[in-house]
């Protein structure tokens, strides 16, 4: 019998695993850690869709798939958009978080100073995707950097119920303000008020108010982006038009409200009208069994979109415009910006864009011949929702200063005080105080 | 071996050097406090430092800023958001702390009785203290939903209102809501912690002055009050200084909307400094708390010394 000695066991051990190269010796030979415990993981925080498809799309295929292609871990996180920002500060300042954050509108500009430039990523998809709109262009870069990466513009739109329009003697949507007062005076009369919030929300509040705003000829500042030029006739007049429009016409709840409640409203039939992105629409398409009108049909078939109405000035629209930010403090800065350009190749992005069955259009020109806007006309209306947005910092450039202003909700708030009483030219005042505050710091 | 082991036993019997510094009392003092010395430097006394020199500068996410003195206040001054989230404060706190003074008071006599059930209805009253306030806080904002408020259903249903009652949209109400909501959670500390003190008052105290002839009110005034009142201080002391930097409440009900009509200092200091990101200004904002707090909780200190010594 042949005897088995401890040292040759360990040579032939030894031999398997460097010929296999994975064993703890072959390990140890090469001084290096196994690749799979160099496994890098990308963290990205989103909102909580309106289309929750979409999330489900990204959470059960597109992330899955990413994951496979790239090799990395991809760790998705959704909170309220209202969260958004309370979360960028804190990480920035930790210097620790996600490694992709998404910003809304020109917040980008806030966190300038805490990014990666993406331009070399972005200039690429705008090449690919037949040129960038001019809309997403300001949002996101300031000339000389992009602070972040395009994803899409969630359109805003007035949704309304028809049939109680035509009820009350508008066969087709109200062109000026004052034609939407007049109709909307007769709605509430019969329990039927239009809904539109002015609290402090991310969405449906600034979408509303900065363009009633423009389309009475009023700005926040003049076009060097320096000289406050908010107290002006033409602000005072919106500011009176809104008291009466809010008091005739208006769900005087509106107050309180955030970028879901208009949704539940609209859905259980107390408001006519709304400003709001697609996703009431599309929550009708979705369950057209539990959201029926009081004649028993599907509420789907009685919306209709709408862009907001004229005023003197003009008529305008805001639309929310989202981003993602690479953030300066991260470690997967190389891994991140493999998944952004995984992401927006048009096969994946397009899988995601189709599951948004229209409530956001894309950043680049290339998506207006897509068929999902052939597909239902009542989503149409969004297809150029970035074409024709307006940024918040009118007339000046949507800079830092107008993104501070924003997010101080400082022309809702112009609004929102004077329909709470306060004297018109006093809430003007107030505003061209604040405002005053930012511009001159 | 052995021989080297007799000198080590014989050298562990007197203690070594360092260790007999302890023998002094102030050196172990010094030591003894140490632990405690050093979690409150590391968790109140330097987040406070670091929260001052913040306030001081014109720091920014992303920036760290420069030293710009008193600037931040200065603002502050000709700020009437600011000066809104002063006079609320104080009016949610002074207006909430009689409410649970009175009722928490009230439940407590009423829980010091005899009856059956007792322990259950003990431990039932605790509840809106012990649910997370984020969770309830939630409960009651879906009850005071402008669109879909149980309330103002009910009371249509009873035929009370023919409108909705725009609970968290009109300024003064909204503050109402916030306070009530406030009041319901506090009213269950009040109450133990005063059942607590109301037990430590001997029984053979009120039963002599029943003897005596004193009815139930003087009883109460002239017994129960003034031997609760070390414990009524110190459990009013806790409750103030908690309501006044209260955030979750208001936080979650209405964000400090309408507006900016409910802001309090905890939830205004937030929205400027971890919102907008002006990190200095929301530092001087938290910051001027301090005086005022610090006020209060000195003159109630003196008060319970005072008590104390009567």
């Amino acid at each position: 019998m042949v005897q088995t000695k401890r040292r040759s066991v360990i040579k032939l051990a030894g031999s398997a695993a460097a010929v296999a190269s994975t064993g703890m010796a072959g390990i140890l030979a090469s001084g290096r850690t196994p690749a799979y415990a160099q496994q890098k993981t990308v963290h990205w925080l989103r909102w909580v869709d309106f289309v929750p498809a979409s999330d489900t799309l990204l959470r059960k295929e597109l992330i899955p798939q990413a994951e496979k292609e790239l090799g990395m871990k991809i760790n998705l996180e959704t909170v309220n958009g209202n969260d958004l920002q309370p979360r960028a500060t804190a990480a920035i300042q930790s210097g620790s978080g996600p490694d992709l954050i998404q910003a809304f509108n020109n917040n980008t500009y806030i966190y300038a100073n805490s990014v990666v430039d993406l331009s070399d990523l972005v200039e690429d998809l705008a090449k690919r995707e037949g040129g960038l709109y001019k809309y997403c262009r300001s949002l996101c870069s300031d000339g000389k950097m992009f602070m972040a990466m395009p994803w899409a513009v969630i359109g805003a739109m007035v949704a309304y119920r028809k049939s109680w329009f035509d009820e009350a003697g508008a066969t087709k949507f109200p062109e000026t303000w004052q034609e939407y007062h007049d109709i909307g005076k007769k709605l509430k009369a019969k329990g039927r008020p239009i809904g539109q919030t002015l609290g402090h929300t991310f969405g449906d509040a600034p979408t509303f108010t900065y363009p009633f705003l423009w389309s009475w000829g009023g700005k926040e500042v003049e076009a060097d982006g320096k000289t406050v030029a908010i107290n002006s006739k033409e602000t005072l007049e919106s500011v009176k038009f809104m008291t009466g429009f809010w008091k005739d016409a208006c769900d005087e709840g509106g107050l309180a409200w955030d970028d879901t409640n208009n949704n539940r409203a609209f859905l259980s039939g107390t408001i006519s009208a709304t400003l709001n992105g697609a996703s009431i629409y599309i929550e009708t398409l979705r369950k057209p069994d539990q959201y029926q009108t009081e004649k028993g049909k599907p509420m789907k078939e009685d919306i209709m979109h709408s862009p907001l109405p004229k005023g003197p000035g003009g008529q305008f629209g805001m639309h929310l415009m989202q981003s993602d930010m690479l953030m300066k403090y991260s470690k997967n800065q190389d891994a991140a910006k493999e998944f952004l350009r995984w992401i927006h190749a048009e096969k994946n992005y397009g899988k995601w864009f189709e599951s948004q069955k229209g409530y956001s259009t894309p950043p680049t020109a290339k998506w207006e011949s897509s068929p999902v806007w052939n597909a239902d006309p009542v989503l149409a209306p969004f297809k150029v929702a970035a074409r024709l947005g307006q940024a918040p910092g009118y007339a000046g450039p949507p800079n830092g200063k107008a993104a501070e202003a924003l997010t101080k909700y400082i022309v809702t708030d112009m609004y929102a005080k004077a329909v709470q009483g306060m004297a018109p030219e006093e809430s003007v005042k107030w505003a061209e105080g604040e405002l005053k505050k930012i511009y001159s710091a | 071996m052995t021989v080297t082991a007799v000198p080590g036993v014989a050298e562990r019997q007197r203690p070594a050097p360092r260790l007999r510094k302890l023998e002094d009392e102030r050196w172990l003092a010094l030591a003894l406090l140490m632990p405690t010395a050093i979690l409150l430097g590391l968790f109140i006394a330097y987040p406070f430092v670091e929260g001052v020199l913040l306030a001081l500068s014109d720091a920014r996410v992303g920036y760290a800023g420069h030293f710009v003195g008193l600037a931040n206040f200065a603002k502050l001054w000709d700020d009437n958001i600011f000066w809104t989230s002063v006079w609320n404060t104080f009016w949610y706190t002074g207006v909430t702390t009689v409410f649970k003074l009175g009722l928490g008071l009230w439940l407590a006599m009423l829980l010091n009785r005899h009856f059956r059930g007792k322990a259950l209805v003990r431990a039932f009253i605790l509840l809106p203290f012990i649910i997370p306030t984020v969770l309830s806080t939630f409960a009651w904002k879906w009850m005071f939903d402008p669109t879909f408020s149980v309330i103002n259903w009910t009371l249509y249903q009873l035929g009370f209102i023919t409108q909705r009652i725009n609970w968290l949209g009109d300024p003064g109400l909204a503050m109402s809501s916030i306070i009530v909501v406030n009041i319901w959670r506090g009213v269950p500390f009040f109450a133990i912690s005063l059942l607590a003190g109301l037990q430590t008052i001997s029984p053979e105290l009120n039963e002599a002055a029943a003897i005596d002839g004193a009815r139930p009110w003087a009883r109460f005034w002239l017994i129960t009050w003034p031997l609760l009142l070390p414990v009524t201080m110190v459990v009013m002391l806790f409750s103030v200084i908690q309501t006044f930097a209260d955030f979750q409440l208001v936080y979650v009900m209405t964000g400090g909307g309408p507006a900016n009509a409910t802001h309090l200092f905890a939830t205004y200091a937030y929205q400027i400094g971890i919102g907008t990101g002006l990190l200095s200004q929301g530092a001087a904002v938290s910051l001027a708390m301090f005086p005022f707090l610090f006020l209060i909780v000195v003159v109630q200190l003196l008060y319970i010394r005072r008590v104390e010594v009567r």
